[in-house]
């Protein structure tokens, strides 16, 4: 499935696990319920731990994994069900510092809902792409640069710009007066 | 009142032209019905019984002249020149095309107005007391906070797809004209009890709709310092553990009720101890350069008494009508606040031509600093008129058919637009207003009954506050036909209430009667000097139904 | 949006058109903003292909929310019988200038003030 970042389309170094299937080789993601009994595994043979979580995880669930975890992904059912967006503001909160992919049918629109709140990529559906090409994901990214929130991790919020602007003033302000 | 800087101008003419790349899209079919219809609401376009309807925001109710014009300009130049005024300090234009809408949005960016979150699943605009900075029992002018919120909640990348809607009311006043009781979010400004430090009372989880309910205090006392940290840890839970399944109990009242309004304030200040208050709250200097803003406009030095408004007042009765009611009393000595009823007998509630926004407009110029306000219940307000100016005002707005003397009596009712123009409705509920005004259209009559506030609903969303009127009319179906139950005793302020079944509902003709019937059990059985509310709080609904059912017998 | 139960014969079918708004009515070739103009669809099969109509024009993004309306034959034209779709034909009952009972003839107006 297609991987969007702020830069374009990256390839996926993860393979995403299934459920009834083998444990694969290398680095991989894996369902919630295979976290308890092949996260170690994994994590001892030297590959990178990933998991799919669901859009109703409590942070408890994978609270003893966390700072073992190279990616989390969570599950976006609909573009419409923005839960996924405080789940990752809660795991940046708790200091996780790895990769964080919105998984699901988001629009391009919300490339920056997804940034903003903490994901680093989004994952999207063949047929989404389709529809929806990298360029409009990428224009939605640079049509909006401001914002008011101070803690997005998307650039300066307006209020620091402001106080910014301010201190610049003050400081001419101080030259003048010398 | 609020000035954009280069930010914020930026951040309008920003999501204008995100707009406009959103409406090519869907017109192109990148974006389907059903993923544009978020991304349209959150510019507050619906999609109506006739056209499309823009709801363009006025932050908090408070507005300049300029931009009243450039409201009237668009009304005429891309609607049919007129607008309605909501129940949330909002404005609606009935008519306009998608294709126009990217401009329209344009020439409102220009005179620093947008349409953004004015609905969808997202914090919609910022409700204040239609008062704020001039009432006598305000204790702080809420907009600064409802401003603060304003540019914190706009385009908010965690909490753009709630659950819901979300809508928060600021008052800063002992008496609550903001209806704060009934919003997702209300806050009050008041002062420690000890300290005498500013802070709010914090109320979660109020609102009408088809499970009505009055907010739960969450919050004793919240410094103001932490207001944004707070409000991202109630947003938080919500957008969390708010519910997704079943669309009509979505809002956060109905969390707030299936997990008690403990369990609820537990959360909210888990999360918030959680937070890093520093990071997210603003500077203290951004709180001060906002409030700025708001400081009180050059006041001239005046008397209390106005020697010209006592004359006037003795010599047109008219005007000393007028003054009884619509005029209300101000923190500075020589000026009063003037409410403009847009509840002209037999008119539309909340309507106004594009030629009274210009009158309207003109007046505040020449009156009231240039600032207009919006109420809630639909009128609009001048809110630094002298004293001295009272009676040359008045004129001129008798002369425009402004000047309605009917400020919180019968005929200021509230209807939302209805089944007329709402595709949600089910009934209408403009005629069911229209008639009852007609019927109460006597002065003389309107003033021996006093404050009474009648809200009209034309569903069971609520939009005309219905739940919380003194007579409240909710417009249903029943066999193919329209009809209406009414309520009792609902109450907006600060005794907040939600009004009780009078009894079966009724067809639109018989409406009028039976309002007529339950005006008269109050002048009946009042003590001297005692309103509506308060007569019906003392007896009960069972004198009221009496009547009311002795008035259904006697159709049969 | 299509109605899950079918509505009573004979039958309209009404959307709005997607760039303006307004209120539209599938005709014999297309659309149309004068319910006069409107294709009827007297039996089961005619509907079904009413309402395929619908979902392409949706699916072509030319309008949305097309339904099938069931409707009254007089001389005003095909007339909704529910109240709410009458209302949607003609246009608010308290703006007599407004909608498009402003621009048909004064007959369909007082169809609207008879029967509402």
């Amino acid at each position: 499935m297609p991987l969007i970042d702020a830069s374009g389309l990256k390839a996926d170094r993860f393979t995403n696990v299934v459920e009834a299937a083998p444990l694969p080789a290398g680095d991989v993601i894996l369902p919630l319920a295979k976290l308890a009994t092949d996260g170690e595994a994994v994590l001892a043979r030297g590959d990178r731990l990933g998991v799919l979580l669901p859009n109703t995880v409590k942070l408890t669930d994978i609270a003893q994994f966390l700072d073992r975890l190279s990616i989390i992904a969570i599950s976006f059912p609909s573009f419409a069900d923005g839960r996924g967006f405080s789940i990752a503001k809660r795991l940046r909160n708790h200091g996780y510092h790895g990769v964080l992919r919105a998984s699901g049918p988001l629009i391009s629109d919300q490339l920056r809902h997804a940034l903003g709140s903490g994901f680093d990529e989004v994952e999207v559906p063949d047929a989404l792409l389709e529809r929806q090409p990298l360029a409009h994901w990428l224009a939605g990214l640079a049509t909006i640069t401001l914002r008011y929130q101070r803690d997005t991790r998307l650039g300066v919020s307006i209020l620091d710009q402001r106080r910014a602007a301010r201190a610049v003033q003050t400081e001419r302000r101080v030259a003048h007066a010398a | 009142m609020y000035r954009y800087d280069e930010f914020d101008a930026r951040f309008v003419r920003e999501r204008v032209a995100e707009f406009r790349s959103q409406v090519e899209r869907r017109l192109a079919g990148a974006l389907t019905e059903d993923e544009f219809r978020p991304l349209r609401l959150q510019n507050g376009l619906y999609l109506q019984l006739h056209a499309y309807m823009l709801r363009i925001a006025i932050p908090y109710g408070t507005l300049s002249a300029t931009q009243l014009r450039q409201v009237a300009l668009i009304a005429d130049r891309y609607d049919r020149g007129y607008g309605h005024f909501t129940t949330r300090q909002n404005i609606q234009f009935n008519w306009p095309k998608l294709k126009d809408v990217p401009d329209i949005l344009g020439l409102l960016a220009e005179v620093e107005m947008h349409a953004i979150q004015t609905s969808g699943n997202c914090i919609r605009n910022v409700t204040a007391d239609h008062f704020a900075g001039v009432a006598q029992d305000e204790i702080e002018d809420p907009r600064p906070t409802a401003e603060l919120i304003r540019q914190w909640s706009s385009l908010h990348p965690e909490f753009s797809f709630l659950p819901r809607k979300f809508k928060i009311a600021v008052t800063g006043a002992e008496h609550d004209r903001a209806v704060i009781k009934a919003h997702d979010i209300g806050l009050r400004v008041l002062r420690h009890p000890q300290s005498g430090e500013l802070g709010y009372q914090v109320i979660v989880g109020g609102g009408l709709g088809r499970t009505p309910m009055i907010g739960k205090v969450v919050r004793d006392f919240l410094p103001k310092d932490d207001l944004l940290a707070y409000l991202e840890a109630i947003m938080r839970v919500y957008n969390l553990e708010g519910r997704r399944d079943n669309k009509f109990k979505a809002r956060v009242k109905i969390l707030v009720h299936e997990i008690g309004p403990e369990e609820f304030a537990r959360r909210v200040e888990q999360e918030f101890a959680a937070l890093d208050g520093p990071s997210i709250n603003p500077d203290p200097q951004e709180v001060k350069r906002i409030a700025a803003y708001f400081a009180p406009p050059p006041y001239a030095s005046l008397p209390d008494r106005s020697e010209r408004l006592d004359a006037a007042l003795a010599a047109h009765a008219g005007f000393a009508r007028f003054h009884e009611t619509n005029v209300t009393a101000h923190r500075v000595p020589g000026y009063a606040a003037v409410t403009i009823s847009l509840k002209p007998i037999g008119g539309v509630p909340g309507d106004a031509t594009s030629d009274q926004m210009r009158i309207v407009a003109d007046l505040a110029e020449r009156y009231s600093f240039g600032e207009i306000r919006v109420s809630h219940i639909q009128n609009l307000v001048l809110p630094h008129v002298r004293k001295d100016d009272l009676y040359t005002l008045w004129d001129m707005l008798d002369a425009a058919g402004l000047g309605t003397a009917n400020s919180g009596l019968v005929t200021d009712i509230i209807a939302c637009p209805g089944l007329d123009y709402c595709s949600l409705a089910t009934a209408r509920s403009i005629p069911i207003a229209q008639s009852i005004s007609r019927r109460f259209a006597d002065g003389a009559r309107q003033r021996e009954i006093g404050p009474l506030g009648i809200k009209i609903s034309g569903c069971i969303n609520a939009c005309g506050h219905h739940h919380v009127g003194h007579i409240g009319i909710l417009g249903l179906e029943k066999n193919g036909a329209e009809y209406y139950q009414l309520t009792l005793g609902g109450d907006a302020t600060e005794h907040a209430a939600l009004g009780e079944r009078l009894g079966p509902g009724l067809a639109a003709e018989e409406v009028p009667e039976a309002v007529e019937k339950i005006v008269n059990v109050y002048l009946a059985r009042r003590t001297t000097g005692e309103a509506f509310i308060e007569t019906y709080r003392r007896l009960g609904i069972a004198p009221f139904r009496e009547a009311f059912q002795g008035e259904l017998h006697a159709t049969d | 949006m299509a109605l899950a139960k079918r509505p009573p014969l004979p039958v309209i079918l009404v959307a709005n058109e997607l760039a303006e708004g307004d209120v539209v009515f599938r005709t014999a070739t297309g659309w149309s903003l004068d319910h006069r103009d409107a294709l009827i669809a007297g039996n089961a099969e005619a509907a079904d292909a009413l309402e395929a109509e619908g979902r392409a024009e949706m699916a072509a993004n030319k309008v949305v929310d097309a339904y099938l309306v069931d409707v009254v034959l007089g001389e005003t034209g095909p007339m909704p019988r529910h109240y709410r779709e009458r209302l949607r034909v003609l246009g608010p009952s308290v703006r007599s200038d407004l909608g498009k009972q402003a621009e048909i003839a004064g007959q369909a107006r007082t169809a609207l003030n008879v029967s509402l």
